[in-house]
């Protein structure tokens, strides 16, 4: 590494008000690296990657590629010099096929016709060259997740990127998708591109990346080979301290206070239809729902939830078969949701923080009363929330839209929780949080079971389940599979399980 | 040319962001009044004078302010629950036919009874009128823009039928409007030998009444989380549909209400030229006070001002007053700009 490297970021510096996002960052990147760029929410590798892009203009400070200063804040300017940004949420017109959202952008303005058989010539060479198969006549719509991704990325290769910046890429991504992703980025580098990718999972960083760079308050408190660190290391610099992690007790289970009988259900656009779903939940246990997003996962959470009513089977809670499923009724026979739709579903992002965790109680007496509500009454429950869950934010009046996510997720937490259920709902709970913020929903959960609520856990991410739940069970294509005991359970055949093969659907008892 | 969300917003700017771009709307019509060959401040000076320079002026303003205060607060309570009600117009048409049905004659009380039953009749029937929309938009999901916009012109038509037709005065000597209300049902004169009636009392009323409801009830709480995010108010378990309903019925009512006011209140019988477009121009009083209600009052009074100067300072000079309808619509822009403004920075390059 001792030739000019590829890229070059120094003194880079960006306030943001009071707040300062990059405090003097500096870094490299050579030919043929990939670099994780490493840290918690907040620790400003979003804001330093959108200077490198030219989305912010930085106040001080400059970035060259291979020697050459790069005019700040110009995406144009960066495109030119080969940057190419992936962004967490994706750029794609739905309505339009693969090939047209990857010409999009690159004809003259006002050329008369477009040349797609060159378009597809191009894109099909790169496909070629790097392994990234997709159908380019097939409409971004009907798409996964993960072939979303492998078009933002060709996207970015077909502008004839040097340099390819992924922001928080596998966040979105099933375990299997991202070894995909890694592979794929592997084979990139390889072939002499550079990769900087963004994240906060150490598996990623130890796994995939050569080198690494931690972030923590806007500076760089780390910098080093992979090779020469470990995730602990890792997480220690990037939290600033020794991670806190959830413990687990094991509690004997209590009475049953979930269980699905033969539950069939379909909506449209949620995936695959549940098929006789079998499941069982008891009091101090939590059941983890393992599976490949887009098995029904969505559909099963919707109908804990109240959202969508089963066309099939019985729905029974502690003992009694709910016959009208809707949000309303599911609060009331004590069921707390914590959905995987933080912003859209579980919070009403303009709204207070202290109207956000009022929304499922306010209607109750003592917080309202003929009509009116009793605003001191929800003020002293929000503040007293506040400060058991921890939830940092400027006030009870502070937009929920300017809190974190991990404070958002606390805030939905603190309501689900502050209402004792029985029963806890918890769809992807810590999807895309930090290490700390994980552990603070990981220990509630627990506690929660502990103090005798049961727990249905759906999750992608293999590690919280098995570190989580009590029982597994797999959803493939709608299905479930016979629990397992998470102590017992063999990690590889849940895995094929996921996968659909050797899948059983005896269902539980 | 870039957008940036503020952190935060201080409250003087959020008040004086409009009122500057009030201004600015005005420097921008300046130009047109010196294209017309006059003076802008001289323009703007009778403009003033017209609107506030007396009691009468001032009384005129204000009775002019009222069904634009009706009819802003009906915009303003549809839209928070993004409950899109273009139909103010028809509502209000909605509003004067009840009173007209009801006050001709057919029903006669002691004044004090006889101006509650008709706001009241009137404002249930425009309720209920929105509730058609409102239905096809739950139901069906038709775009209840599209619908309560085109209903404006069933009322008028069935309007001009009414008046034409069953509802003709046969005293009018062949003018198409019906017969005037009773005495009883005419709502008392606030200041001497003006115009300004109780329904400007009443407006302020409603103003504070929906401020109060938005601000402190369940109702007000409702409508504001269903129209910040239907999707996580239907998760959290909140009676969505019944609080489409309920904000469908306030704002048909309020809108119903000016049409009332403005039928007993300035010119007791039903024309087909109750309104020049009260309804519409709500929406305007409602967008520029950011839906507030009560900042509604404040924006029906400027656009009020605006109306009201602009026919007296046409008469002293030789400009249109259509220099009015130009600065109210300059005026919407500007403000909309500004509020947006006060939320982004634009960041060059």
């Amino acid at each position: 590494m001792s030739t000019t490297p590829l890229l070059r970021l120094s003194g880079i510096t960006k306030h943001f008000g009071p707040l300062t996002a990059n405090d003097d960052i500096s870094l490299t990147l050579h030919q043929g690296e990939m670099l994780a760029l490493l840290g918690e929410n907040g620790a400003g590798k979003t804001t330093l990657m959108s200077i490198l892009f030219g989305h912010y203009v930085a106040d001080s400070g400059s970035v060259e590629v291979l020697g050459l200063p790069l005019p700040p804040g110009s995406p144009r300017a960066a495109l030119k010099a080969g940057v190419g940004m992936v962004h967490q949420h994706f750029t794609l017109a739905g309505n339009m096929t693969v090939l047209e959202n990857i010409m999009l952008g690159t004809e003259p303005l006002w050329g008369f016709r477009r040349n797609s058989a060159r378009a597809l010539a191009k894109l099909d060479s790169f496909m070629e060259r790097f392994r990234l198969h997709v159908n380019p006549h097939a409409l971004v719509r009907g798409l996964s997740v993960g072939e979303r991704q492998r078009v933002e990325i060709l996207k970015v290769l077909y502008r004839d990127a040097r340099i390819l910046i992924l922001d928080e890429p596998t966040a979105v991504l099933t375990p299997q998708e991202s070894d995909h992703l890694f592979a794929t980025l592997r084979e990139l580098v390889n072939q002499g591109l550079s990769v900087i990718f963004i994240t906060h999972k150490l598996r990623e960083v130890m796994a995939a990346s050569d080198r690494c760079v931690v972030l923590r308050h806007g500076r760089v408190v780390l910098e080093t080979a992979t090779g020469m660190t470990s995730a602990e290391d890792l997480a220690k610099a990037m939290v600033g301290a020794n991670i806190p992690q959830a413990t687990r007790t094991p509690h004997p289970p209590g009475d049953e206070v979930l269980f699905l009988d033969g539950v069939r259900a379909s909506a449209p656009d949620r995936g695959a239809n549940l098929e006789e779903l079998r499941l069982s939940v008891r009091a101090h246990e939590i059941l983890g729902i393992a599976g490949v997003s887009g098995n029904g996962q969505t559909l099963l959470a919707d109908l804990l939830s109240g959202l969508v009513a089963p066309t099939g089977g019985n729905v029974v809670l502690r003992g009694q078969t709910v016959s009208r499923l809707t949000p309303a009724t599911m609060i009331r026979s004590g069921v707390g949701r914590v959905p995987d739709d933080r912003t859209g579903t579980g919070l009403v992002a303009d709204m207070t923080v202290m109207e956000n965790l009022s929304t499922e109680i306010y209607r109750l007496p003592g917080f309202s009363k003929r009509g009116m509500l009793n605003f001191k009454a929800l003020a002293s429950r929000a503040a007293q929330l506040m400060d058991v869950f921890d939830i940092r934010c400027a006030g009870l009046g502070a937009p929920v839209r300017k809190l974190s996510g991990g404070n958002m997720q606390k805030l939905i937490l603190a309501r689900v929780l502050s209402q004792g259920p029985h029963l806890i709902l918890a769809n992807q709970p810590t999807w895309g949080l930090d290490v700390g913020a994980t552990a603070a929903v990981h220990q509630h959960l627990l506690d929660a079971a502990r103090r005798g609520a049961g727990v249905v856990l759906i999750s992608e991410d293999l590690d919280e389940l098995f570190q989580l739940s009590d029982r597994i069970q797999v959803m493939y294509q709608g299905r479930l599979s016979a629990p397992e005991d998470t102590a017992t359970v063999d990690r590889a055949r849940l895995g094929l399980m996921m996968s659909g093969q050797t899948f059983d659907h005896r269902g539980a008892a | 040319m870039r957008l940036e969300p503020r952190e935060s917003v201080a409250f003087g700017w959020q008040v004086g962001a409009p009122l500057l771009a009030v201004v600015a709307a005005m420097a921008i019509c300046s130009g047109l009044i010196l294209w017309a060959g006059a003076s802008p401040l001289a323009a703007w000076g009778l403009l003033l004078k017209g609107a506030l320079g007396s009691t009468f002026a001032l009384t005129e303003t204000l009775t002019r302010a009222t069904p634009l205060i009706f009819t802003g607060l009906a915009a303003a309570v549809a839209f928070r629950a993004k409950l899109w009600n273009i139909g103010g117009e028809g509502q209000f048409y909605v509003g004067a036919c009840m009173a007209t049905w009801l006050g001709t004659g057919m029903i006669d009380l002691q004044a004090w009874l006889m101006i509650p039953f008709l706001f009241l009749s009137g404002a249930l029937a425009g309720g209920l009128f929105l509730l058609v929309p409102t239905w096809l938009k739950t139901r069906l999901k038709a775009d209840e823009v599209v619908t309560t916009l085109l209903l404006n012109f069933v009322v008028l038509l069935v309007v001009n039928w009414l008046v034409f037709g069953p509802w003709k005065d046969p005293m009018a000597m062949g003018w198409p409007q019906a017969a005037p209300v009773v005495d009883s049902a005419m709502l008392p004169v606030l200041v001497p030998k003006s115009s300004l009636h109780l329904g400007f009392i009443l407006a302020l009323a409603c103003a504070l009444a929906v401020w109060w409801m938005m601000r402190f009830t369940v109702w007000g709480f409702e409508i504001r989380a269903v129209g910040a995010s239907l999707k996580a108010s239907t998760f959290a378990g909140m009676p969505v549909g019944a609080t489409i309903v309920r904000t469908a019925l306030i704002s048909g009512g309020l809108a119903a209400m000016a049409g009332v006011s403005e039928l007993c209140g300035v010119k007791g019988y039903l024309t087909l030229d109750l309104s020049p477009g009260f309804g519409y121009s709500g929406i305007v009083v409602a967008m520029l006070a950011a839906l507030h209600p009560l900042g509604v009052v404040l924006s029906a009074i400027f656009i009020a001002i605006i109306y009201i100067g602009a026919d007296s300072m046409s008469r002293a000079i030789t400009i249109s007053n259509y220099i009015a309808d130009v600065t109210t619509a300059v005026s919407l822009l500007t403000v909309l700009l500004a509020m947006f403004l006060t939320r982004y920075r634009i960041r060059w390059k």
